[in-house]
């Protein structure tokens, strides 16, 4: 069948067996390979992707629910050789390791901060606790999604 | 002429951060393509005409095959193959040999001997259509008796799991004793007291978020072979292949791409590479095996699974004489320890830890299963973990007999600072270490007096607050060579440095980081010894046909074997820069002097060549009689392993009516020797607190009667989110190692192997004096809740 959809700001139409999972349409059909699967259970978020701007997981979508919506990957963060203010948190704060659960954690924190400007400790714990990290412990994601936050909130300023 | 020490002292310092050498914590080289989404993982590689494979997996933990039907699977359009034992069998791979020096079936032909035992294999033209093929191979299965503990395995008249080996009677894989039993023997006769604990270390799973799998391309017409796989021992690996499946070492090549995490899983050779390589050999296209979470942790390399009880002889001065130590090990079908010492249980016997223990003996019996093999180092050095564990829990029980603070039970004990090099009882000579001062700085950061005020008042009070107190001692960084090998492999590590023309370098090593930072850290140490920023040294890894040999990365080897060989090949190549200085200069080599990227003759300071002018004369003004370039190797045979250490204090407190522990606090002050990237190495430490926390109180690999393997996927295999992790406060003593080029030791580990003791020491100081002295990992709030309950703390 065919679906369409727009992903990182172009627009899509692909034709797919009903029963393909986003992430696989994402990284098999379009070779988009920044989303990645670590569980296929929806447990650890490797393959969280913006749907509509709202963190969703790849994995547990069927491809035919991207009808007319709108798709953000990883690849889609960085603007115009810009990279966005949660990129730069997570390479400033060394908010990685191995890299393999970033472009899930970078975008659950976007998402996040666009939400909610000014997130304590806790409500950024509990806002990423649906994306598992083996490597870090945590700590330095948090700071990486902090450093963002202070980024909008300056460049916000800045603009006022 | 006055000089202003502060602006020079900061123009110092700026050019220190510019260069990026030891001690900087520069931001990561290899961050940028993994923020941007293009890190390139094993299943990110597309292939043309390439298939995709899946393994039909056995239901049952023991039983007999006695056919298998393809022919349902094989008639679903885009089936290519269904490789089954007896196929591999006729090309003498049904079975492949493990690192610990037994066999293992690659596809089972006779029995299948655990749950998630691989029967067949499917290739087939996409990943759906080979997941669709492999429910449909029929597999004839008559189940036997599982056998789910090392105890039931060793008891006369078991039924047997390895019946297929020859001269087997029994589950027994081995036995094998270290240290001294007469001497022990003598310390515990003349013991004022003996303290003994049993505990249990269970079966966890490393689960690195990204699983295991390759991308097999055989060539049909060339013969090479290329190999993308998760690997942490490419070159290794290399060699077995080469080995196991007679293929022309000189024709394979195997690319670890970027590693989504290892921790120890991807170290032993499965069998989907094995398969997957065999199916692009024979169909001649290139063969794509990814595992599935539940592939992963039902089937790849465990850790632990180690029963162990023992007991330390003290003396009437609170000093410990003698430690015995019996271990019993569940290795489950295959006995597969990826492990390269010579001693059958790895490296278990520095189970004396920190302390200085004259006499001891360590006995230890292996025993097969009918569970998933594997016995990998879950981020551990060989299972330096489940000894460390051992010893910390078992000083805190003796603390709670002698009616001790734990932290004096230690002073008491620990070797002291002037007794390296220290010679242990069971054969190890740990290298340097200071175990007070490590233990001092973190009692002041916790402020120990004051929280153990807190804890006599909430006692009072009925409340239930613990302090938990581990002082580990690592050992890390194998070899040495003569010592340590994997299948003959000597365990040295390698680095080649190329220095171009223009002063820029690349270094290629034969370690393999999977997010530990290589392209960072090794960087610095040639910026260190070389003065070639490390924003110009290019680093490369984990390919075999582009890296110099080495054995990989595991075990917190990479710094200290394949960091010293990178400081090794620098000097060499400083020192031939000094041939090349005294041509440009016109004098005796003898009197040129380097300074961090600076040649100058004696007493000429000023009139300076800096490497980037040496390296362009090495290619263009070169003196007579000596090679042009400037390049080099090294393998760095180590002299010693590296023994990192640390205390570590936890403090938690726990609900009486749930049994749920809350960690406060958990402070880790480690000194892992001379830090060369402080912020990489203080990610590391957190990383390891955190899956030392996971073990101790959430993962959990375990089986019912049947084998049925509980906790087969990420919802029954609890792994820590940012909500459940404790914050963490991070310290640090720096004792550098006497016999590495720079200092360092080695740092992955440490938090894994640290902690767990750590943390569960913390919860029995809660409740030992309810008399509740032990709680097997991990620590759940309904095991809590039953030990209070059984003490009619709660009802």
């Amino acid at each position: 069948m065919k679906v369409t959809f727009e992903i990182n700001g172009a627009e899509k139409s692909v034709d797919v067996e009903p029963r393909t999972l986003v992430v696989d349409l994402i990284r098999t059909k379009l070779g988009m390979t920044g989303t990645h699967i670590g569980c296929d259970t929806s447990n650890c978020g490797a393959c969280t992707v913006l749907l509509d701007g709202r963190p969703v997981k790849s994995c547990t979508l069927l491809a035919p629910m991207l009808e007319g919506k709108t798709v953000t990957t990883v690849e889609g963060l960085a603007k115009g050789g810009k990279l966005d203010a949660i990129q730069e948190g997570f390479h400033a704060e060394h908010g990685l390791q191995c890299g393999f659960c970033t472009p899930g954690m970078m975008l659950v924190g976007k998402a996040l901060i666009e939400a909610n400007p000014h997130p304590t400790e806790d409500e950024i714990r509990w806002g990423i606790s649906g994306n598992i990290c083996r490597c870090t412990g945590y700590m330095n994601i948090v700071k990486a999604i902090q450093h963002a936050a202070a980024a909008k909130t300056a460049e916000t300023a800045g603009v006022a | 002429m006055a000089v202003d020490t502060t602006e020079a002292a900061a123009a110092t310092e700026a050019a220190r951060q510019a260069m990026g050498g030891i001690g900087v914590s520069l931001a990561r080289k290899e961050d940028a393509r993994f923020i941007h989404g293009q890190g390139h993982y094993v299943d990110d590689v597309v292939l043309p005409g390439m298939l995709h494979m899946v393994i039909v997996r056995s239901p049952h933990a023991h039983a007999r095959i006695k056919g298998i039907d393809s022919s349902a699977a094989m008639a679903i359009p885009g089936v290519i193959a269904v490789v089954t034992g007896e196929l591999l069998a006729q090309h003498k791979l049904a079975w492949m040999p493990t690192l610990s020096g037994d066999t293992q079936a690659v596809l089972a032909t006779d029995k299948v001997r655990f749950q998630g035992q691989e029967v067949a294999c499917v290739i087939a033209e996409t990943k759906y259509i080979a997941e669709d093929a492999a429910a449909l191979v029929s597999v004839d299965y008559e189940p036997l008796q599982a056998i789910t503990t090392p105890q039931q395995a060793i008891e006369p008249g078991a039924v047997v799991i390895r019946d297929e080996k020859e001269g087997q009677t029994d589950n027994k894989i081995y036995h094998w004793e270290a240290g001294d039993k007469d001497a022990t023997d003598a310390a515990f006769a003349r013991a004022a007291k003996v303290v003994s604990l049993e505990t249990f270390y269970p079966r966890c799973h490393p689960s690195p978020l990204e699983t295991c799998g390759c991308v097999a391309d055989l060539d049909p017409v060339t013969g090479n072979a290329t190999i993308y796989m998760t690997s942490q021992a490419p070159h290794a690996h290399r060699t077995l292949f080469a080995i196991v499946a007679g293929l022309p070492e000189e024709k394979i090549r195997i690319i670890s791409p970027d590693l989504g995490g290892g921790f120890g899983n991807k170290v032993p050779i499965y069998p989907g590479y094995v398969v997957a390589t065999a199916a692009s050999l024979l169909i001649g296209r290139p063969v794509k095996w990814i595992e599935d979470r539940t592939d992963n942790l039902i089937s790849t390399g465990f850790a632990r699974d180690y029963y162990m009880d023992g007991s330390v002889a003290i003396d009437e001065n609170g000093k410990f004489i003698g430690l015995r130590v019996n271990l019993l090990s569940d290795n489950g079908a295959f006995f597969a320890d990826a492990q390269p010492s010579k001693f059958k249980a790895g490296l278990f016997h520095i189970v004396t830890g920190s302390y200085d223990i004259p006499a001891a003996h360590i006995v230890a019996n292996g025993a097969y299963t009918n569970k998933a093999p594997g016995g990998v180092a879950y981020r551990c050095s060989f299972r330096v973990t489940e000894a460390s564990y051992f010893i910390e829990r078992l000083v805190e029980s003796a603390a709670v007999e002698l009616g001790q603070d734990p932290v004096t039970t230690r002073l008491n004990n620990f070797i002291q600072p002037e007794a390296f090099p220290y010679q242990s009882a069971s054969g190890f000579e740990y290298d340097s270490g200071d175990y007070p001062r490590a233990m001092k700085v973190a009692l002041d950061m916790l402020g120990y007096d004051e929280l153990r005020k807190e804890q006599a008042e909430k006692r009072a009070k009925g409340e239930l607050m613990g302090i938990g107190v581990a002082s580990f001692t690592e050992v890390v960084g194998a070899g040495k060579g003569k010592d340590y090998d994997i299948a003959g492999l000597r365990m040295f590590d390698s680095a080649e440095l190329r220095v171009h023309p223009t002063g820029k370098a690349i270094l290629k090593l034969g370690v393999k980081s999977q997010g530990q930072g290589h392209e960072t850290t090794f960087a610095q140490i040639v910026a260190e010894e070389l003065g070639i920023p490390a924003s110009d040294v290019e680093v490369r890894e984990g390919d075999t046909d582009n890296t110099p040999f080495g054995l990989g990365t595991y075990a917190s080897r990479s710094t200290p074997v394949g960091g010293a060989a990178t400081a090794v090949v620098a000097r060499k190549l400083r020192d031939k820069g000094k041939i090349i200085a005294a041509h440009l200069f016109e004098a005796d080599v003898a009197d040129i002097e380097f300074d961090h990227g600076k040649y100058n003759v004696k007493g000429s300071p000023d009139n300076v060549k800096t490497i980037q002018d040496i390296a362009f004369a090495a290619y263009t003004n070169i003196p007579d009689g000596i090679e042009a370039g400037l390049e080099g190797v090294t393998y760095y045979d180590p002299p010693n392993m590296t023994f990192p250490f640390g205390t570590y204090l936890v403090v938690v407190d726990i609900d009486k009516g749930t049994g749920q522990v809350k960690v406060r606090r958990m402070i880790a002050v480690d000194d892992c020797g001379v830090r060369i990237n402080p912020m990489i190495v203080e990610g590391q430490i957190h990383g390891g607190l955190t899956e030392g926390f996971g073990i101790a109180f959430m993962e959990l690999i375990t089986f019912d009667d049947e084998g049925n393997c509980i906790g087969s996927n990420f919802m029954d295999y609890l792994i820590p989110t940012a909500w459940e992790t404790p914050r963490f406060e991070l310290g640090e003593t720096v004792t550098p190692s006497p016999h590495h080029p720079i200092g360092a030791k080695g740092v992955g580990e440490s938090a894994t192997v640290g902690s767990p003791a750590a943390y569960v020491n913390a919860v029995i100081d809660a409740l030992s004096h309810l008399g509740i002295t032990n709680i097997d990992m991990p620590v759940t709030s309904d095991k809590v809740w039953a030990a209070l309950r059984s003490k009619g703390v709660t009802e």
